[in-house]
């Protein structure tokens, strides 16, 4: 055969027919992973859904659990002409919705294809067992059981956290740990403890056939996967505690927290006002209410606002002051109506002068204050007042303030102490002295902490000089918590001074009405409660009240700090807040005298006093 | 009536008709298998596409039997040209009165029945075709000639591609196979397939490596034709390695240097090629004329239409192309990730077919193409049908109908007596040939998506009706020769 052009024209028909027929070897016999492919594409997987872990408290009351809900399904391909009011009826909403839903999937129907879809969303277990009994009427719809979240406990949503359906963001930012569908905790314990509540997702494998009909379980069901339910945890919260610190919050913007300082556990954390539980277990159609409310209730103010803490800082001005030198526990200090300096004034309430360290925590002298820190900058030791400062600064975050603690709640704020650097900044390097910072000596000014920073503060002083990181989970049965929550956190300060402050704290409260005390309204018989007021400004309005305090003096067991914003005067609503929580919590009950307290701050409401714009 | 002539049937193909018979009955069972679970009850309801196909597939065979029996085949030839020209009439009033499907206008709608003009231009084009290229006298070669036969296939070829139908347009490529039967230069179709790899090569990789790569094989193809292939390798060759390492030395270069702005770092590799490109085309075309090399100056020529295609690859790719198609081919040549399921259609396709294995899942049996995992599976994506259910033999059995019917149409073309014939039939065997490779590489990933439909298979009555009378008046043609020349 000789190659004359008809010939070439043949061999470039059986070069290109080779070339499919090589191809076609290699996609049908040689390559497999197409054959996986496909079986993928005929095996129906459904998700078996796990049930999330249960979450207790540390008295092993459940704080969260599950209750069984169903999901109703639909394959548009396969219903066939239903009785639209029947299935309205059944399940309780009305023939529109039904017939604008069947309608949408009409229109959608390419996009649907085979695939089921979810037409109603976690209908309650009668409204599911009625549509049950009819459901052969109704081809092409099925339920999905699926767990949603119940709470016996008021404990607050911030706390506890909700947990939503995941959407495209998370999915993404959890690579191929989530897909379309499932649900994960976005906040609070529930986000904080993800990975131990989740659990494992399962799968029932069946296969279809060509008329896409479901025939038989793939194998029996011996390829499918159980699902493992997400492993139970145990917080540190005493769940009647939270509960009653709930009550006392109420109406009222800020927050409550309470520690065991022995442990560093969270026995409390009230951020008000806060998410309902009832809300919570429906979070995704709440949410747009939520968003728009005035009052931020998602803001979870205990560990992510960032107030100026107030006289209660005074504490950690005198302590720094005591291991610096600068001042012994009988160093007094006068005090006209305030401290002058210059043609300015630091002013301060009546009150008798001179005053010593324990006087002047238990009567909170801020001119007092005013010398602490003047003489802590003004030290010779350092060459200037920007290292003095910058020294100062590291006995502050010493005591964990200014960075975030560590706890394993997420989303803690870190909170601000200014160095050097920063004045330096503000007013130009060497433009400020030791004036020019001096409303740091009262925890005014840049000082940024959250109430859970308070709170560890309060823990600090009732364990005279170390604080274990807070935390809110316990070790349990499938859970060990990082051993950094066991190791005792030392401050600069030596522990030796901490007696004489703690004394201070206690004189504060329990010398009686007359004496000059600030938080006499705070004492309990029998409790030896040990307790700082403080009062913030609030540049938006009244002052925010601010009581730290724990008890009793020797072991403590409770530390607790309370943050009411515009509650004026720290002894006004701080304090009783507080020591009612810290008498429910050691004597489980309030004593007769203080039930008119107890009244007065459930029915106080400063929610008027709060500019919401 | 040539029923009544003597021995008609002895002369008719009946090899090819087999063929057809045997295509068209593949076709429908397929058909039917690729809708069977949604609409039907049987492969005949007429409700249901199979049952539509066979309506159609009995009027096609009506068709057949009325070109082979009672139509005089010699009237074509004297009836191609008012043909051609009512087609491309139709073609171009179609872009005014079609209507509008998935994007392009080159649908009628008669009732129930729609059908396309560009199905009917192929048959009208082979026709003028082989009338235009029998004429005696005609020579390739010459200008006039090949320029009315170039106007011939460019004007349906551009009325399509103003429909917005670039795919069915690319059929037209084909009749170049005609054309270098008929003596066009087997270089000119080198040419084309040189100048589709540089369009290739400058979107994939750059203007640079497909100049580079252009220059290589014209210099290559003229020292060859020219026999002085010693003279390539001592000259060109060196050059080409130095000027394939430069980019490579430039950016060594620029490595050893910090300052940003240092001149090596400025330096174009283009420049250089294009630099030394400028410097050497003078020099060998003024060799080549004062030789009297025709081939170098037309290689020459070639190279430099080459260059302007490769600068103008960009334009053509974002402004000439359409949307769909611009994804389409960036898909294929890997250009892109697929983030928005371009290759969705191809990705299922190959699932469907590779699921097939050998034997298939067998009649009904498939799970892929049933489910609306692959779209169009009735009509472009038939081959997906064929594959998953009757596996690898079955895609096989299928090519080789389709080889053995073009084949057998090539030979037969050859052996006939009379230009006409030999010429149509060619046509016949190209348009049928492109649709093929085009359809099926496409459902295997070789080509880009490109909805053509597989000849004789696919659902679509116009479509089956028009090759049923592209192909039966070439039976008809010839069956006429052997009956007057036996």
């Amino acid at each position: 055969m000789s190659l004359d052009r008809q010939n070439r024209l043949l061999i470039g028909l059986g070069i290109v027919a080779a070339i499919l027929i090589i191809r076609l070897f290699v996609i049908q016999i040689v390559d497999t992973s197409y054959k996986i492919d496909a079986s993928n594409n005929s095996m129906v997987y459904q998700t078996i859904y796990p049930t999330r872990g249960i979450i207790h408290d540390r008295n092993g009351k459940i704080l969260v659990g599950n209750k069984i809900t169903y999901d109703l399904l639909v394959t548009p391909k396969e219903v066939e002409a239903f009785d639209t009011l029947a299935l309205s009826e059944v399940l309780g909403v009305s023939p529109e919705t039904i017939r604008e839903k069947m309608d949408g999937y009409y229109r959608d129907r390419r996009k649907i294809g085979y695939r089921s879809v979810v037409m109603f969303k976690q209908l309650p277990p009668e409204t599911y067992l009625k549509f049950a009994e009819v459901a052969y009427r109704f081809p092409g719809f099925r339920g999905q059981a699926r767990s949603v979240r119940e709470y016996p406990f008021n404990a607050g949503g911030n706390l506890l956290g909700y947990v939503s359906e995941v959407d495209q963001n998370y999915i993404d930012r959890h690579k191929g740990e989530y897909s379309s569908g499932d649900y994960a905790g976005k906040t609070g314990i529930e986000a904080a403890r993800e990975k131990e509540l989740k659990g494992e997702k399962g799968y029932a494998i069946y296969l279809r056939n060509s008329r896409n009909k479901i025939e038989s379980r793939y194998r029996d069901g011996a390829m499918d996967k159980e699902a493992i339910p997400g492993n139970d945890i145990t917080t540190t919260i005493d769940s009647d505690l939270q509960q009653y610190g709930q009550m006392l919050m109420q109406n009222k913007v800020g927050s409550l927290v309470a520690i065991e300082p022995s442990t560093g556990e969270i026995l409390t954390l009230v951020s008000s006002p806060g998410i309902d539980v009832d809300v919570l277990a429906d979070f995704g159609n709440h949410y747009n209410e939520i968003l728009g409310n005035p009052y931020k209730p998602m803001f979870n103010r205990a560990v992510q606002a960032p107030y100026p803490p107030g006289s209660v800082f005074k504490l950690v001005n005198g302590l720094i002051g005591l291991q610096e030198g600068v001042l012994t526990p009988d160093t007094e200090y006068p005090c006209s109506m305030g401290y002058h300096f210059g043609r300015s004034k630091l002013g301060c309430h009546a009150h008798r002068s001179p005053l010593d360290l324990e006087e002047s925590i238990m009567m909170s002298c801020n001119a007092y204050y005013c010398y602490v820190l003047r003489d802590i900058l003004e030290n010779r030791k350092y060459g200037s007042i920007g290292e003095a400062l910058d020294k100062w600064n590291e006995y502050v975050k010493s005591f964990g303030f200014g960075r975030k603690l560590g706890s394993d709640f997420p989303a803690e704020l870190g909170g601000t102490i200014p160095d050097a650097a920063y004045y330096d900044k503000v007013y130009g390097k060497g433009r400020w002295k030791a004036t020019t910072v001096i409303s740091l000596s009262i925890g005014q000014g840049e000082i940024g902490c959250t109430p859970l920073h308070l709170a560890n503060l309060c823990a600090t002083v009732a364990n005279r000089g170390y604080y274990y990181i807070p935390h809110i989970v316990k070790d349990s049965e499938h859970v060990t918590i990082d051993g950094k929550y066991k190791e005792k956190q030392y401050t600069m300060v030596d522990t030796a001074y901490f007696p004489y402050v703690v004394e201070g704290m206690y004189r504060a409260v329990n010398s009686g009405y007359g004496s000059g005390g600030t938080a006499s309204v705070a004492a309990v018989e029998g409790l030896d409660i040990c307790g700082k007021t403080g009062t913030a400004q609030n540049p938006r309005g009244d002052d925010n009240s601010v009581f730290i305090c724990f008890a009793p003096k020797d072991n403590p067991k409770i530390a607790v700090a309370a943050y009411i914003e515009h509650g004026s005067f720290g002894a006004r609503w701080a304090a009783p807040i507080a020591s009612l929580l810290v008498e429910k919590y050691l004597n489980r009950e309030i004593s007769p005298q203080r039930e008119a307290l107890e009244t007065r701050v459930m029915e106080g409401n400063l929610m008027d006093k709060v500019k919401t714009d | 009536m040539r029923l009544t002539e003597k021995g008609i049937l002895r002369n008719i193909d009946w090899w090819l008709v087999a063929a057809y018979i045997v295509l068209v009955f593949i076709g429908l069972v397929n058909i039917y298998a690729s809708i069977h679970s949604t609409e039907v009850s049987s492969i005949f309801d007429p409700a249901g596409r199979s049952g539509k196909q066979f309506i159609w597939a009995i009027i096609s065979m009506a068709c057949a039997g009325l070109i082979l029996f009672v139509i005089n085949p010699r009237i074509y030839e004297g009836l191609s040209l008012p043909i051609y020209i009512a087609t491309v009439v139709l073609l171009v009033a179609v872009i005014f009165l079609g209507t509008e499907v998935k994007g392009s206008r080159s649908w009628f709608e008669l009732g129930p029945v729609r059908f396309q003009p560009a199905e009917i231009s192929k048959i009208s084009t082979s026709l003028l075709l082989a009338t235009v290229m029998s004429q005696f006298g005609f020579r390739m070669g010459r200008a006039k000639d090949f320029l009315s036969v170039a106007a011939i296939i460019l004007v349906p070829m551009l009325t399509i591609i103003a429909q917005s139908e670039t795919g069915s347009a690319l059929v037209y490529v084909g009749f170049i196979f005609v054309l270098y039967r008929e003596g066009l230069s087997g270089w000119l179709i080198s040419l084309v397939g040189i100048f589709i790899g540089l369009f290739i090569i400058t979107l994939t990789a750059s203007p640079y490596a497909a100049i580079l790569a252009l220059a290589a094989i014209i210099s290559f193809c003229d020292s060859a034709y020219t026999g002085a292939l010693r003279n390539w390798l001592r000259i060109y060759l060196p050059v080409l390695a130095v000027l394939a390492g430069l980019p490579f030395l430039l950016d060594w270069l620029g490595s050893l240097t910090d300052n940003p702005h240092a001149f090596i770092k400025s330096v174009n590799p283009l420049y250089i090629l294009l630099g030394t490109c400028l410097m050497a085309v003078p020099a060998i075309l003024f060799k080549a004329y004062r030789t009297r090399k025709l081939f170098t100056m037309l290689a020459v020529a070639a190279f430099l239409s080459g260059i302007v295609l490769s600068f103008s690859a960009e334009f053509i790719f974002e402004d000439v192309l359409q949307d769909h198609q611009r994804q389409r081919i960036e898909v294929l040549l890997g250009m892109k990730e697929d983030p928005t399921g371009v290759g969705y259609n191809v990705n299922q396709s190959m699932i469907a077919i590779g699921s097939g294995g050998l034997l298939g899942k067998g009649f009904l049996h498939g799970t892929q193409t049933t489910y609306g995992f692959v779209p169009e599976q009735s009509t472009d994506f038939i081959f997906c049908t064929i594959g998953e259910e009757w596996g690898f033999l079955g895609t096989t059995t299928v090519i080789l109908i389709y080889v053995f019917l073009i084949a057998r149409i090539i030979i037969s073309a050859e052996k006939s007596r009379e230009a006409f014939t030999r010429i149509y039939g060619y046509c016949v065997a190209s348009c049928i040939f492109m649709h093929l490779f085009i359809n099926i590489g496409m459902t295997i990933g070789l080509m880009p998506v490109i909805g053509i439909p597989l000849p004789f298979i696919s659902y679509g009555g116009s479509s089956l009706l028009a090759f049923t009378i592209l192909l039966f008046i070439f039976i008809a043609l010839k069956s006429n020769e052997n009956h007057n020349f036996s």
